[in-house]
């Protein structure tokens, strides 16, 4: 089986587990999450440097992954678990009380793998640059990635942290635009329009890497890519062209999605188009 | 012990002081600041340090995160500004990174109060104190001179967890000695005695001081408690101290809401409830003038803390 492949059938198993969790949770966003599922899971399952098993909160000697659009919390709670971080069965417990899976991550519980709370947009990329900042002190070589939505990038403070990263020239830190298109309240286009977003990255000093966030070839391709870039005395930002929902008929494509739980009909219905490969997790109640 | 004044100086200065001590003894020190590093008197340490030191621009939100960011893997950032653009202005990115995030990231707030003077109301904070004890698990802090800013940058660099540090523009008397240690948490008693309780913080322990001197020729005798550390509040000093004297009166260079006062009156309505008075500011902004003007406008000065304590102790003994 090649590389892709094998991601591939990691990325259904973390979209089953997606519509699984936000279904059991009645509540969730699975729009930017199954969106984002297929480079996420290349980035957890091949890319990065990293040993979950021996995970602590300073991220030395580790790649560390920071979540901006917290949001995307199903996403991200399916790829820990399914690369060690702490029991898939644990995903069963999604946004209940007393879990440490809540609703947008939180370090208050302990849960392995998180770095930092975020939910309140537009602040990741500036602790990603903090994060980076600090591995550059300690001499650590490795990298800081970190995802933003697009809609996120509505936000000030992103480009706030386009100035800080590149003044900066902090060669160390990969950022990703989930560029889907949508948010809750409609296209991003007619939302709050983000224009040429290649060219404002690129006007800000970043080194700006584009690729189709569903094609795992491209996918593994331009973190190579990226990776190379080190050196560069400038961040990088990839920017994924993706589909909001994508991998499930009913909800690909479109804002509806973003925020809302499937009934367990629609549950069914998304499950049936996406191959269990690697084992559901069990309910632990 | 007497205190007297041993030359005027600024607290900021006391600050800067200390962190450049940091930078000289601590490895793992590093700061940042938004475009003010001369009036943070941060210069100091970024020019000793300048690997360490963050020059963020104007642009205090993402420098809050940064400096979260930088904590994570063992840094303690020293982040620098205005109380009103390290506060107010981000208080989104002080809740979620810094207070629930529980990381080890230090604000360090000039310019605070009524006395910043002249710049006027924008840049007046006097709601900095509550918003940040508002944050769980933040550790508020209200040196009153130099020395004592000094000391309080050096045990917040050593506590582990988020503080804030506010301190003031102007240059006011320093009257504590150099060498008192600074301990979270713990009120220091300036005065005793015994008709009284005053619990005063920042700049207003100076006027206290004075009011208090007014007060023993009137024979009143005041018990004056330094709440250098509003939160967490030495409780037990407070009411030590209100259990004796049967009445309170509190001076903050704050609003009413949310400041000290308040603070103590919870406490106090818990544990041991009597005649209280409040010096702060009442629910208004503030203005331009100079700070001893200003002082005096907002009911400030030792003549209205000494007002407070008349009142508190007449209305003890009614």
């Amino acid at each position: 089986m090649s590389n892709e492949e094998k991601l591939t059938r990691i990325a259904s198993q973390v979209r089953r587990d997606i519509i699984r969790m936000v279904t059991g949770a009645a509540s969730g966003h699975p729009g930017g999450s199954l969106s984002s599922a297929d480079f996420v899971t290349a980035l957890f399952f091949e890319v990065m440097e990293h040993s979950p098993e021996h995970w602590d909160r300073s991220g030395k000697g580790n790649d560390m992954f920071f979540l901006s659009a917290g949001h995307l919390s199903p996403l991200f709670y399916s790829v820990l678990a399914r690369s060690g971080y702490f029991p898939v069965d644990e995903l069963s417990t999604f946004r209940r009380f007393g879990s440490r899976l809540q609703g947008h991550p939180s370090v208050a519980k302990g849960l392995p793998g998180v770095y930092e709370p975020s939910g309140s947009l537009g602040q990741g990329l500036s602790v990603a640059c903090g994060a980076a900042l600090g591995k550059r002190l300690s001499g650590d070589n490795h990298k800081v990635y970190v995802l933003c939505g697009d809609g996120e990038s509505q936000e000030g403070q992103i480009w706030e942290a386009a100035l800080f990263g590149a003044m900066h020239g902090i060669d160390n830190l990969i950022a990703m635009t989930d560029w889907n298109g949508q948010q809750i309240d409609g296209p991003v286009e007619s939302v709050m329009s983000l224009g040429n977003l290649r060219a404002k990255w690129e006007a800000f000093g970043w080194r700006v890497l584009e690729a189709d966030g569903h094609d795992m070839r491209a996918i593994l391709d331009v973190f190579a890519e990226a990776g190379h870039c080190s050196g560069e005395k400038r961040p990088v930002m990839i920017l994924f062209k993706t589909e909001m929902g994508h991998g499930v008929d009913f909800m690909a494509g479109t804002h509806k999605w973003h925020g809302k739980a499937p009934s367990a009909e629609q549950c069914e219905r998304a499950l049936s188009e996406l191959e269990e490969t690697l084992g559901d997790y069990k309910s632990i109640q | 012990m007497e205190y007297i004044n041993t030359g005027n100086k600024d607290t900021r200065s006391g600050f800067g002081a200390g962190l450049a001590e940091l930078g000289r003894t601590n490895p793992d020190v590093v700061a940042l600041c938004a475009d003010l590093t001369g009036s943070l008197k941060m210069d100091e340490f970024a020019s000793e340090h300048p690997d360490r030191f963050f020059q963020c621009g104007i642009q205090e939100a993402n420098m809050v995160d940064v400096a979260a960011g930088l904590s994570l893997n063992g840094r303690i950032p020293f982040v620098g500004s205005f109380a009103n653009f390290v506060t107010a202005r981000v208080y989104d990115q002080l809740r979620q990174c810094v207070a629930y995030g529980n990381t080890n990231v230090k604000i360090a707030a000039s310019h605070a109060g009524i006395t910043l003077g002249e710049d006027g109301a924008t840049h007046q904070t006097m709601e900095d104190i509550g918003l940040m004890r508002m944050l769980p698990g933040f550790v508020v802090l209200n040196p009153c001179d130099y020395n004592q800013c000094k000391a309080a940058t050096l045990a917040a660099a050593a506590w582990k967890g988020p503080v804030y540090i506010r301190f003031g523009r102007p240059s006011v008397p320093n009257f504590t000695p150099a060498e008192a240690r600074f301990e979270i948490g713990k009120a220091v008693r300036m005065k005793e005695g015994s008709d009284v309780t005053l619990l005063a913080t920042g700049h207003l322990v100076w006027e206290s001081l004075c009011a208090a001197d007014m007060l023993e020729k009137e024979g009143i005798s005041v018990d004056l408690l330094n709440i250098h550390t509003i939160k967490p509040l030495d409780e037990e000093a407070v009411i030590a101290s209100v259990s004796v004297t049967g009445a309170v009166v509190t001076a903050e260079e704050h609003l009413l809401a949310g400041g000290l006062g308040e603070l103590v009156a919870g406490v106090l309505a818990r544990r041991c409830p009597c005649p209280m008075e409040f010096v702060a500011v009442a629910d208004r902004f503030g203005q331009s003038g100079r700070p001893s003007e200003l002082m005096s406008a907002y009911g400030l000065d030792a003549a209205h803390i000494a007002d407070a304590v008349r009142k508190a102790v007449s209305r003890k003994n009614a």
